[in-house]
């Protein structure tokens, strides 16, 4: 019998599951040593075919998206107890990722934003419920929860793979190690390893020039005309993340001429993946009064959402006060 | 004592200023508030922000950060990098809704006890007028059970 | 593994113990830090005395602690004591903490239960520090036995020849043509009034021809790299224009220059000198320098005379700058003092009333070698001053110019005092705010001038004026004064008024210390280690500080500590090798992405980047432990033993109290 397979998705944007098939023909190296028994994306299943499942019996569940709602961590929850092997399946999973930036404003305020703002004709300001009666009884919908977590936040989790999506050439060679491993060929690593990626960060693979950097403005990268093509971003004024990102994507904004933003999340062992943004920012920064050193941080328009774009879930604080306090 | 708000506050200083400021106010019998623990590092720039943010998150309502003054660095220059840092660092922290006066950077020589003495004394003040931050205090809550977010639905229209 | 950890809190007699309940803080750690590993805690009256000491030894041996707390003074009072008695028991040294419970805690709180509380959070932090701490081995480096002694005044000079005379080799640069400083351009020294010449020419000629000392004048350091025991300096041996091999030093070419030049330094402009000069005649080199600015080849391309003449050859003006690169152990900042420019008092006049005379110039006018011949005199040359006001504490202890007293000016104004009465029988005035006479002989000899008749008026000086109200004052100074002992105002009309000027930082004093890697206090003085303890070391080791580098001070006491400077830097050298603290930090090379974003922040030029590999190196020898750069990797690629952020972010949640016994339900 072969080992069982289960992919899912919660609060993410389902280019996770787009970069599993990605991996081309390997998807069929899935199928020929899987038996794929949940992956609403790619098959029929019902949730209460997983909870008819024996704990444990899925070897390996790949977990995308963040917690949102209610029915995000009852599944979390559910894939936890029945997988072997649970793993953070991209950035929102791994930290939170776009989703977690709502955790910048309470949720009251993103319901708010999402019904009744101009951009919305709502004129009896109509707002859904989670519970309603109908003729065959009571209806729900999930309900949200304070703020975006992470997998880890509410469930054990035994491997994190980062990346917005992950590299399909990482994914591959994910799926080749634990057919190894299911074939006693090859062994785990460390349960909280992060896989399919690098442990150091983006400008370790980028093939830009480095120097020692001071830096007098901050532009955004479409104020910056020429981009030096082969010169690092930073040292052109360009808040670049890619010197506190993980490597593994081989570097690929760079390359392709635009700023590292920072989706493979933190460098290996780092605690708090803004704050190393922080440093690497104020470090180059060539000024030594306040004003001045203002006046260049002018340069980088929004800060918070700068060097927390994908790790604000994951991050030290988690969210914004506000996003905190109990809603009425 | 009254029951108003005592805020936990924590302040880093650098080894060669603003610990011997303290040291200083101590051996000279200064009374100040008693809110602010400290941790001495060498210097000013071996802050990384990290900390703060794991005072914060640890439940602190305030973090001070004292070097030497401006150009009277031990260390040459390194608290000109330790104040750069600080002021991306709030500009960050103000975008999580955190109150920019609620993390301050102080510069104090080892000659100034009193300063240092004083500034402690009117940071814990600030930080009083603030209230608690007490940063993720309903965590527990989050884990296991969810909110029910109905804005306004009692203005519901029954379809 | 799980540490095991004793923590030992200190009564420190009632200085702790008044304050904070220490029996409850033991018992708190013993009850609710368990789970962080403390075995044991004890409190005792004294932890830092053989007893107390003995006890946490006695602990680490049988208990098998891993790891010990100290709850007691700051650490840079005790922390090497507690080390030590760790390393007398088998414990790595640096896997002891101290939580100052003293100085920030007894000491500056009142309330017994909130400093208890605090004392509680303060071990809470120290003990999770502690689990983090990891073995440090003192790094030992050996110590080159050459000294660097930068400036030649007297203090310099008793320490080059301190250092010299017990065998080892001394540097003596000079900015100067001549060493010799401030001291040399004095008449008399207080209290006893020997000839300051007399006896400070028998130093210079000695350090100028000492085997062990290299004299450097005319010469300046500008750059300093290196650590204790192994700087390297650069220094520029600015152009004389004089061949050294060759000058005999016998001054015809100073007789012969025929261009004269006001004398700003030596003789405090009131004396001339010629393009090539030596500043004195008893300059130590004795050979001068040619004044490029002012020489009649250097501006018209002809003259040339002092070549003509000069019977050695020793003239060439094509001399160049030299740089000199030296390596030493130790260096001994001897730089010296400005005197208070008195013209920014503009209310007493100097610069703008010709018979107001600064305290240099009065000692250049009372020098038997000055250009008065020792006759004191008016600014016209010739007219002996009737009245005389000398006014104290200019420049000094006012909130306008400098808080600080600058300890010499009472001595000196009373010194003036006495020689002017000696020298002209004029009737003296002093004007002081308090007098400061101590120091063994100083209060005697205010005594003598008080019995030769000298006028005293305890006052602050409100104004000089020229500006005559009646006839007694027509033509002379008038000095407006509260003479707060009688309790009323004066006008007291005299000849000439000298300013007993304070003494400041040198104007590059910052840079100067930002050269050598020291700091300046809030005045601008260098910053001794320890105000009372340590005065002569810095907080760089290996750099000494002495004479009014450090502060304003009298000659006895630059003296002094130039002699204290050589005992630290000679037991630097007999040591063969120093033990530096082991606060370095280091790169993971497997995590460096070579981003080169630490690059830049070094002072130290500790980091390298390794072109080839692509990845930044850390010179340990170079880390001062700063750990800036530490904090900076976006990676976070880079750690610093001591203060590693394991340790901070452990004491934080320590002092967070997030370490505590789960509360039972």
């Amino acid at each position: 019998m072969k080992p069982k397979f289960a992919m899912y998705w919660a609060a993410s944007c389902g280019g996770c599951e787009i970069a599993v098939l990605n991996t081309h023909e390997k998807i069929l190296d899935v199928d020929a040593n899987f038996d794929v028994v949940f992956w609403p994306v790619a098959m029929d299943a019902k949730y209460h075919d997983v909870e008819a499942m024996e704990d444990g019996s899925i070897l390996l569940t790949l977990f995308n998206g963040g917690i949102r709602n209610d029915e995000n961590e009852h599944i979390a929850k559910l894939l936890r107890q029945k997988s072997k092997i649970l793993v953070a399946f991209g950035s929102c999973a791994c930290e939170g990722c776009i989703p977690g930036l709502a955790n910048l404003s309470p949720v009251g305020d993103i319901v708010h934003t999402a019904f009744n703002t101009l951009t919305t004709d709502n004129p009896n300001e109509i707002y859904p419920r989670t519970s309603y009666d109908v003729p065959e009884g009571e209806l729900h919908i999930p309900t949200l929860s304070r703020m975006v977590r992470p997998l880890e936040q509410v469930v054990d989790v035994d491997y994190f793979m980062p990346g917005c999506p992950p590299e399909s050439h990482q994914i591959a060679a994910v799926i080749d190690l634990v057919i190894k491993v299911v074939k006693g060929e090859a062994e785990l690593p460390p349960k909280g390893s992060v896989i399919g990626a690098g442990d150091s960060t983006v400008c370790d693979e980028c093939p830009r020039a480095r120097n020692v950097k001071f830096i007098k403005e901050f532009k955004r990268i479409q104020d910056v005309a020429p981009v030096d093509p082969a010169l690092c971003l930073l040292e052109q004024g360009i808040p670049c993340n890619g010197p506190a990102t993980r490597s593994g994507c081989n570097a690929r904004c760079p390359q392709a001429g635009a700023q590292c933003i920072g989706c493979y999340g933190p460098a290996e062992g780092v605690m708090d993946y803004g704050a190393r943004l922080i440093t690497a920012f104020s470090s180059v920064i060539d000024a030594n009064t306040p004003e001045e050193i203002d006046h260049i941080l002018d340069g980088i328009p929004d800060p918070t959402g700068q060097v927390y774009r994908f790790n604000l879930a994951g991050s030290l604080l988690k969210a914004n006060k506000e996003a905190w306090k109990v809603e009425r | 004592m009254t029951d108003q708000f005592e805020p936990t506050i924590i302040g880093f200083t650098c080894n060669w200023c603003s610990y011997r400021a303290s040291d200083l106010a101590g051996t000279a019998r200064m009374k100040y508030a008693p809110n602010v623990r400290l941790i001495r590092l060498m210097c000013s720039g071996r802050l990384d922000p990290t900390f703060v943010l794991r005072a914060l998150s640890d439940g602190a309502d305030g973090v001070m950060i004292t070097g030497c003054h401006p150009g009277e660095c031990h260390y040459i220059e390194q608290n000109y990098k330790a104040l750069r840092r600080y002021l991306l660092l709030k500009r960050v922290l103000a975008g999580m809704g955190i109150e920019p006066e609620r993390v301050k950077l102080v510069w104090a020589s080892a000659a100034e006890g009193a300063k240092f003495a004083a500034e402690t004394t009117a940071f814990v003040e600030e930080v009083r007028k603030l209230g608690p931050l007490s940063w993720g205090k309903d965590e527990s809550q989050d884990k296991h059970s969810s909110f029910i977010i109905q804005p306004s639905s009692e203005k519901e229209v029954p379809a | 593994m799980t540490e095991r950890v004793g923590v030992y809190v200190c009564h420190c007699g009632s200085n702790i113990a008044g304050t904070v309940d220490v029996v409850d803080v033991a018992n708190w750690a013993a009850e609710k830090l368990g789970r962080q590993g403390v075995i044991i805690a004890r409190e005792y009256k004294f932890m830092c005395s053989s007893l107390g000491q003995e006890l946490i030894e006695k602990d680490i041996k049988e208990l098998g602690l891993t790891r010990v707390v100290v709850a007691a003074c700051s650490p840079h009072l005790h922390e090497k004591t507690f080390r030590t008695a760790a390393k007398n028991a088998g414990l790595n040294p640096y896997l002891v903490e101290l939580a100052s419970i003293r100085e920030q805690v007894s000491w500056v709180h009142s309330d017994k239960a909130v400093a208890t509380a605090k004392a509680k959070a303060v071990v809470s932090g120290a003990v999770s520090r502690v689990i983090e701490n990891r073995p440090l081995e003192e790094i030992k480096v050996p110590i080159n036995p050459n000294t660097l002694v930068v400036g030649g005044g007297i203090a310099g000079i008793q320490s080059a020849l301190e250092i010299a005379n017990a065998g080892f080799h001394v540097y003596l640069v000079e900015r100067e043509p001549s060493i010799g400083g401030h001291m040399a351009q004095f008449d008399k020294t207080f209290p006893t009034l020997d000839c300051s010449a007399c006896i400070l020419t028998p130093r210079m000629v000695e350090a100028g021809t000492h085997p062990n000392i290299t004299l450097l004048t005319w010469s300046e350091v500008t750059n300093v790299a290196g650590y204790v025991g192994n700087f390297h300096v650069t220094i520029k041996k600015k152009a004389r224009f004089i061949n050294e091999e060759l000058c005999t030093g016998c001054g015809i070419c100073q007789e012969k220059c025929p261009k004269k030049v006001i004398d700003d330094v030596y003789e405090a402009g009131l004396g001339y000198r010629k393009a090539v000069y030596t500043p004195f005649a008893q300059a130590v080199p004795n050979f001068p320098v040619m004044d490029k600015e002012n020489c009649t080849y250097f501006i018209k391309g002809t003259c040339k005379a002092c070549e003509k003449f000069c019977p050695t050859g020793a003239i060439d003006f094509n001399q160049q700058d030299e740089m000199l690169h030296i390596d030493v152990g130790n260096i001994v900042l001897a730089t010296g003092y400005d005197l208070f420019d008195a013209r920014r008092v503009s209310n007493y006049g100097y610069g703008r009333l010709p018979n107001v005379f600064t305290s240099l110039e009065f000692e250049r006018l009372s020098n038997a070698a000055g250009p008065t011949a020792g006759n004191i005199v008016l600014r016209d040359g010739k007219t002996v001053p009737k009245n005389v006001g000398i006014i104290h504490c200019v420049g000094s202890r006012d909130k306008n110019f400098n808080n600080y007293c600058s300890v010499i000016c009472c001595m000196q104004g009373l010194k003036f005092a006495h020689l002017v009465h000696e020298r002209t029988g004029a009737t003296v005035y002093n004007f002081y705010i308090d007098m400061r006479t101590a120091y063994k002989a100083y209060d005697e000899f205010y005594q003598r001038v008080l019995e030769e008749g000298t006028l005293f008026v305890r006052g602050k000086v409100a104004e000089v004026t020229d500006a005559a109200r009646n006839e007694r004052e027509k033509g002379r100074l008038i000095i407006q004064v509260e003479d707060t002992l009688a309790g009323k105002q004066r006008r007291i009309p005299v000849d000439m008024v000298i300013l007993s000027s304070g003494l400041q930082p040198r104007a590059d004093a910052k840079e100067v210390g930002k050269l050598f890697g020291i700091s300046c206090s809030m005045d601008g003085w260098f910053t001794e280690k320890h105000p009372k303890l340590d005065p002569v070391a810095t907080m760089t080791e290996g750099i000494y500080i002495v004479g009014c580098a450090q502060g304003p001070k009298d000659i006895p006491s630059s003296v002094a500590q130039g002699a204290a400077a050589s005992a630290r830097v000679l037991d630097k050298i007999l040591q063969k090798e120093v033990a530096l603290e082991p606060i370095k930090a280091s790169v993971d090379s497997a995590l460096c992405s070579g981003c080169r974003i630490c690059n830049g922040l070094c002072p130290f030029n500790a980091i390298t980047f390794i072109e080839d590999d692509k990845v930044t190196e850390i010179n340990p020898a170079l880390c001062q432990g700063c750990g800036t750069c530490v904090a900076a990797c976006p990676a976070g690629a880079i750690s610093g033993t001591g203060f590693s952020n394991e340790q901070i972010i452990a004491q934080i949640d320590g002092l967070m109290m997030k370490n505590l016994e789960p509360v039972e339900a």
